[in-house]
């Protein structure tokens, strides 16, 4: 089942409707706008900390289940967009424009042209050809990055000043910026929920379960997985910038290709095609690999088998577990 | 004589050293139900290909609705009205029945960038779908998934989704193929219920089916097509007897 047979969260369901995965949703939802009140009375800023970055790693996600979950795109480069993103927003602050307005749409439209350009020459192929293509675009841009000298090169760049918004929001309140990441994350998934159910996220589901029959029944289908790609690019590239004002600093290792391993290790772990898969795998994901580095340096000797194990045994990851869906 | 909507020019095709079309000639008038038989190998997949667009041919020229489709990509052809099933069924396996079909009706009913309204709660996707899934028999299956459909009913759904977008020919490549002998027989109801109303090319090995309804059979061996008549002709043809039909099957 996709999840269109899933009960929109809507007001005025009654308790009776709640499935496991209605369930496990809106208590991720309300754990998540909890906290800030969390943080505020414990005095524990690192948890906010924590979470803004689970956040803004979920839109990177829910951007990529976009293209690989409901698109059967897995692009091993998602990483790029992340760095493009945040680069937009570090470079151009430290060219001396603070706006926000200026710079989020910078940050996306760049995210989006780079994703065309990539969809263009990347969506002709398929499988492993797909995947290696994407990657070798990623680490173009990586290695673009390092030599970007004036912008730190490798070393990285530190932005003084978030994004501005004047009299709107004020970004160095960090409790404002965590509810604007975590309002962008719901909205983002709202939308991604109206796309994947439209008429455009029929064709695209279709051409990942079989591309020559839809062109069989008429569809150029190439256009409107392009259109999906650039899609999940500007979208990703607007994770990017909030990225950068989160952490206050670019790197080239924003888009280091193990990054691009990690935003697939939590579609998948949260489960491909799952509305709240993203969100929920990116804080499985953050918060296994937090609690684990804390407990040995050698944390990813657990996290990588873990994860394996979780790949193999549960396919349609932890919407499956909970759903009992397992195709994947 | 009806206006032809097909006609094929010498059309061929060599894969290496076999050649898979050898001249391919033919004119199907409109309205027409035509029957493509021969042995395995002779040219009946790559002819489907060479029509549908998946396959280039080497040369010839094919023409539909008076207008050449020789170079056209593939959903174009099927955009203007050619519309084919599939011999391995090659279903959306996680939609169910009525969104198969109501996706073939989409991609006829103008473009697709539209994000907004849920495709599964438009009429005028969802209606047509459910009258061609009545067309062919699967009304009540309508809300099943392809994955529990059982073969004969997915070739069901094959042909409903070929009739869905409204076609003016279609492109059957082996409908009957494993279906039983009631699937069988309820298949050629439907096909005889389309001829006329539809231009039809049937390849088949059914032999009985095929003389039950084609108007005409062409005949292909080795890419190339030996004789084509009405079926009293191809029946007692020497070089089709011959060739493939045998005594015995040219008696039933």
């Amino acid at each position: 089942m996709t999840v269109a047979s899933k009960p929109p969260v809507k007001p005025g369901w009654s308790f009776g409707v709640i499935t496991p995965r209605v369930g496990l949703n809106i208590a991720v939802v309300a754990t998540l706008a909890a906290v800030p009140a969390y943080a505020a009375l414990t005095g524990n800023t690192f948890a906010l900390t924590l979470f803004t970055r689970v956040v803004i790693l979920a839109i990177a996600a829910l951007s990529l289940n976009l293209i690989m979950g409901f698109g059967g795109m897995v692009s091993f480069g998602h990483a790029a967009y992340l760095g493009i993103g945040g680069y937009a927003v570090g470079i151009l602050a430290k060219e001396g424009i603070g706006s926000g307005f200026v710079q989020w749409p910078v940050a996306i439209g760049a995210a989006a042209l780079y994703a065309l350009v990539v969809g263009a020459l990347s969506l002709r192929t398929r499988g492993v050809y797909f995947i290696m293509i994407t990657l070798a675009f990623a680490q173009m841009i990586y290695y673009v990055a390092i030599g970007l000298d004036r912008y730190g090169g490798d070393d990285g760049l530190t932005i003084y000043h978030r994004s501005q918004f004047d009299g709107l929001i004020d970004l160095s309140n960090r409790t404002a910026f965590y509810y604007l990441c975590f309002g962008l994350l719901l909205v983002g998934i709202y939308l991604v929920w109206r796309i994947v159910n439209s008429r455009f996220g029929m064709v695209i589901q279709g051409a990942r379960s079989n591309e020559r029959r839809m062109r069989a029944i008429g569809f150029p289908t190439f256009r409107y997985r392009l259109v999906c790609f650039v899609i999940a690019g500007a979208m990703c590239g607007l994770a990017g910038a909030l990225l950068a004002n989160h952490t206050d600093f670019i790197s080239p290792a924003m888009m280091h290709w193990t990054r691009s391993g990690d935003l697939i290790v939590m579609v998948v772990l949260g489960g491909m095609q799952a509305m709240f898969g993203p969100l929920i795998g990116a804080l499985t994901f953050l918060i296994l690999e937090e609690g684990l580095s804390r407990l040995t340096e050698y944390s990813n000797l657990i996290l990588g088998p873990l994860l394996l194990v979780v790949a193999i045994s549960i396919r349609g990851g932890i919407d499956g577990l909970i759903t009992g869906r397992r195709g994947g | 004589m009806a206006e032809v909507l097909l006609e094929i020019e010498d059309l061929t095709k060599r894969f290496g050293g076999v050649v898979a079309a050898d001249g391919i000639s033919l004119a199907l008038p409109a309205g027409e139900l035509h029957a493509i038989i021969g042995p395995n190998g002779a040219g009946k997949s790559t002819l489907i290909g060479q029509l549908t667009g998946e396959v280039v041919p080497d040369s010839g020229r094919i023409r539909f609705g008076g207008q050449e489709i020789t170079s056209v990509p593939v959903y174009r052809r099927s955009q203007l009205g050619l519309a084919r099933s599939f011999q391995v069924t090659t279903l959306f396996p996680d939609f169910t029945a009525l969104d198969n079909v109501a996706l073939s009706v989409q991609a006829h009913s103008g473009h697709s960038f539209r994000f907004w309204r849920k495709a599964r709660r438009e009429a005028q996707l969802r209606e047509p779908a459910q009258i061609a899934l009545a067309r062919v028999g699967l009304a009540e299956r309508a809300a099943s998934l392809v994955a529990d459909l059982g073969h004969g009913e997915r070739r069901q759904l094959e042909i409903a989704m070929a009739l869905a977008g409204g076609p003016r020919m279609l492109l059957l490549d082996e409908p009957m193929a494993g279906m039983g002998p009631e699937e069988s027989a309820r298949l050629v109801e439907l096909l005889r219920a389309l001829k006329g109303a539809i231009t039809v090319l049937l390849i088949e090995h059914d032999i009985d089916a095929v003389f039950a309804l084609a108007d005409r059979i062409s005949v292909l061996v080795y890419g190339r097509i030996i004789a084509t008549g009405d079926p009293t002709t191809i029946r007692s043809d020497p070089a089709v007897r011959e060739a493939y039909l045998g005594e015995g099957a040219a008696d039933g």
